[in-house]
């Protein structure tokens, strides 16, 4: 039992070391933020925002084009890939590292995850050649920008109840409707995007993929503040939305099954940063002041430290289990689907109780001589939003419960009747 | 990253989750649930013994197997998940990894082969009354070579032959005044009498000392600093224990669920159960990955040591407490009958998660050694 690199893993970091030293800044040496990067380290842990100044918002993206072409041509930016598409044609380990390392720097690597990370690998499994040649190599380099339309004010939780319509019209795809939590619409060049074709098949039938230019004439992104006041998600408006009947993508009703592709690309989150968490309170705790002397000395305050200290480590233990696997080239067990339910959570109990410790200081929110760096006060919100993103608390539940302990799936009223006949509770 | 445990290792958990599948079944650890005047399965004590389990981490020198912490956080696992009605964590996490760090060579020539061939048993002696253990309410007392005093309760007291007992050198306690002493509880001087617990299968006594005879381990006063890392040595192997024994209550709840039916469809279909189980999941794997991060800190000597020992500790003793209360929960009615099983992991969990300090003292060991690693 050890932490060490295999020798071959240990030639990759030092390789990935090297260029990262050599092309990028280091966190801790620097004292501000790249160009164009607003607010705390935990609202710009997720998405890209969309809300700032227009700028800053340009430069940023410039930037970060500039970033993911150094990536590609060191050979970097998909390390997943095979190599007839650019990618590195590594290992899902080498990818953890990679990850790892550049998460020391000030890099933004944002913009590309979703194109590289699920939509690249749909299209190798599902595209036409033609597509493939077209469009992968660009999405490697950054020149061109994916976004994922999925996501519908009707279809969340339960993502096949997408009500999008796509008519044929000769050779054509007309789509109308609106999809929503789409990060990066409003910069996008190109999005993927599950239509309903035939709302009188069964739920799962009766969809289609198809990839748009977003520059297509009906197509309208309008960023969704959030409780944060920040905004990493637009919502996308279609309004008789022409596109080819050769942007599909697999054949016209087998959209679930090609969207499954782009799910299970989902990123494995070993390398995620684990965001506001024990250590950032602990830290506060031997600033602020209770009723029996500093927070850090009272014996409930210690009390409950201890318990996000366990989650927070257990956390990261789980993942080097996770890495150990892949590091013998197996598939990890499912104990990583605990990691974003246990965080998301605890995050909120953090900031919650330290904004407690606070008392009154803690009503404050403001940008101009912040307390304590507005930490607590931004994952009070952040959090909220993460117990639901990328699938709720609920959802993630259901998901340990029935793929992981097996045990048996919900009573599912919607599998058994056309699209149009379920109860909708609208219209 | 090569965080898991070896090809070997896992082989040595197999062979022994079937040994105890066959030779640890819940008759056996109801017939010593439902007999007072048995304090452990003498039975299975002698055949693990056999195997060498009892000899797992002891140096071949002194008469044991020579094998690693790491093997020994495995058997730990497996007597968690039989609920093994044995001493085992007495004399072995905590009398044997005493004597290893500080007996003389002469006091290991002399315990650790009786100790590792199973033949002998050993036990500590800390806690005196009721609430945490501390210089204030340790009133046992060593002057001219003899012990006085009354030990209450003491862990697999009337099995063991050799209990550690920690007794002061000084009325005047305090936290550099407590020593270690060795003695043999055939000592006309020592009467044991037996308390109830809430886990029969794991008995606990009163022991009574009336000038016993004793052998000093380790440094005159420094038996705080010994019981610290002793106790940190065993917190892991507990937590293996632990971490043993919520799985199976998790599984049996699952198991339940699935055969259980009610409102039409099986219990576990529901999904008030559904999620229930999700979180015992979530907090045993929590468990189970600190356990291994204590584990490699134990097996390579860190001096995260401290720190690695209290977080499994903690998540360990959480997530049993959790999987064998809603274990009984998932059961409903028949969870708190005698004659299911779903009690056996409630006791179990609870006493162990008291045996050498509550979830608080753990917690609070945690924080207060993330408090010194800061300052260092």
């Amino acid at each position: 039992m050890d932490f060490n690199d295999t020798p071959k893993e240990a030639e990759f970091r030092k390789k990935v070391r090297s260029f990262l030293e050599a092309n990028a800044e280091k966190r801790s040496t620097l004292a501000a933020k790249p160009k164009g990067e607003s607010g705390s380290s935990i609202s710009s842990a997720g998405a890209p925002e969309t809300v700032k100044g227009e700028d800053a918002a340009k430069l940023a993206l410039q930037d970060a084009k500039e970033w993911q072409r150094k990536k590609a041509d060191a050979g970097f930016a998909a390390i997943l890939w095979p190599k007839e598409f650019g990618g590195y044609g590594g290992t899902p380990i080498e990818q953890v590292i990679y990850a790892q390392e550049e998460h020391d720097y000030f890099v933004h690597s944002g913009y590309f995850e979703i194109g590289i990370g699920m939509l690249g690998p749909t299209m190798m499994a599902w595209g036409k050649d033609e597509d493939k040649k077209r469009f992968l190599p660009k999405m490697i380099t950054g020149e061109e920008i994916w976004c994922q339309l999925f996501s519908e004010p009707s279809a969340g939780s339960d993502l096949a109840g997408i009500r999008m319509k796509a008519e044929k019209d000769g050779d054509e795809w007309v789509l109308n409707g609106q999809k929503v939590w789409t990060s990066g619409a409003h910069f996008a060049d190109y999005g993927m995007i599950v239509a309903r074709s035939d709302p009188t098949a069964l739920k799962h039938k009766g969809l289609t993929y198809f990839y748009v230019d977003m520059k297509t004439p009906g197509i309208e992104a309008k960023p969704i503040k959030q409780i944060s006041g920040s905004a990493n998600f637009n919502e996308v408006f279609f309004n008789d939305v022409r596109i080819l009947d050769s942007q599909r993508i697999g054949a016209e009703g087998d959209g679930w099954k090609v969207s499954l592709t782009t799910l299970m690309n989902e990123r494995l989150a070993v390398g995620d940063p684990p965001g506001l968490d024990f250590d950032q309170i602990f830290e506060a705790s031997k600033e602020i002041e209770v009723e029996d002397g500093l927070a850090v000395k009272n014996s409930e305050v210690r009390q409950k430290m201890a318990d996000w200290y366990i989650q927070s480590r257990g956390l990261q233990y789980t993942k080097y289990r996770s890495m150990t696997a892949l590091s013998k080239g197996q598939t990890p067990g499912p104990e990583l689907s605990i990691s974003k339910l246990v965080t998301a959570s605890k995050m909120q109990d953090v900031s919650s109780y330290a904004l407690d410790l606070m008392e009154m200081s803690g009503m404050v929110h403001q940008d101009k001589n912040p307390i304590l760096k507005n930490l607590f006060q931004n994952g009070y919100f952040f959090s909220a939003a993460m117990r639901i993103a990328g699938g709720t608390d609920e959802v993630l539940r259901n998901i340990i419960a029935e793929r992981v302990l097996g045990l048996p799936q919900d009573e599912r009223s919607d599998k058994k009747l056309p699209f149009n006949e379920l109860p909708s509770g609208k219209n | 990253m090569n965080f898991d445990f070896s090809d070997d290792q896992k082989l040595l958990r197999d062979q022994a989750r079937k040994f105890l599948q066959d030779k640890c079944d819940r008759k056996s650890v109801r017939s010593i649930l439902e007999d007072h005047k048995q304090n452990y399965d003498v039975d299975l004590w002698s055949q693990i013994s056999k195997l060498g389990w009892t000899g797992t981490a002891i140096p071949e020198e002194y008469g044991g197997l020579g094998l690693g912490m790491l093997e020994l956080c495995v058997i730990a696992e497996e007597l968690g998940r039989a609920l093994a009605p044995t001493p085992f964590s007495s004399s072995i996490y905590i009398f044997a990894e005493f004597l290893k760090s500080y007996g003389t060579d002469e006091q290991k020539k002399k315990y650790l082969p009786l100790i590792a061939s199973g033949e002998k048993i050993g036990t500590f002696a800390l806690s005196e009354t009721n609430g945490k253990p501390k210089p204030s309410n340790i009133k046992a007392l060593h002057t001219s070579g003899k012990l006085n005093g009354s030990k209450n309760p003491v862990s697999d007291g009337e099995s063991a032959d050799y209990i550690i007992v920690a007794a002061n050198s000084d009325s005047n306690s305090n936290y550099n005044s407590l020593s270690l002493f060795i003695i043999d509880r055939s000592d006309p001087g020592v009467n044991i009498s037996n308390l109830d617990t809430i886990d029969p299968t794991r008995p606990a006594c009163t022991v009574g000392l009336e000038n016993v005879a004793c052998e000093r381990l380790g440094d005159e006063g420094s038996g705080w600093e010994m019981i610290d890392n002793i106790f940190n040595r065993a917190a892991v192997l507990f937590s293996f224990e632990q971490v043993g024994g919520a799985q199976v209550s998790l599984d049996e709840a699952k198991n339940y669920s699935l055969e259980r039916f009610a409102f039409g469809k099986q219990i576990g279909a529901f999904q008030a159960l559904k999620h229930k189980m999700a979180d015992m999941y979530v907090k045993i794997e929590l468990a189970r990955s600190n356990a291994y991060y204590g584990a490699w800190a134990l097996s390579t000597d860190s001096n995260e040591l401290p720190i690695a020992a209290a977080g499994a500790r903690v998540s360990a003793s959480e997530a049993y407490n959790f999987a064998s209360q809603e274990n009984i929960q998932i059961h409903g009615g028949v969870g708190f009958t005698w004659e299911y099983d779903c009690h056996l992991f409630y006791r179990r969990s609870k006493l162990l998660s008291l045996n050498i300090g509550s979830i608080r003292q753990w917690k609070e060991n945690l924080i207060s050694n993330l408090e010194k690693r800061n300052i260092v």
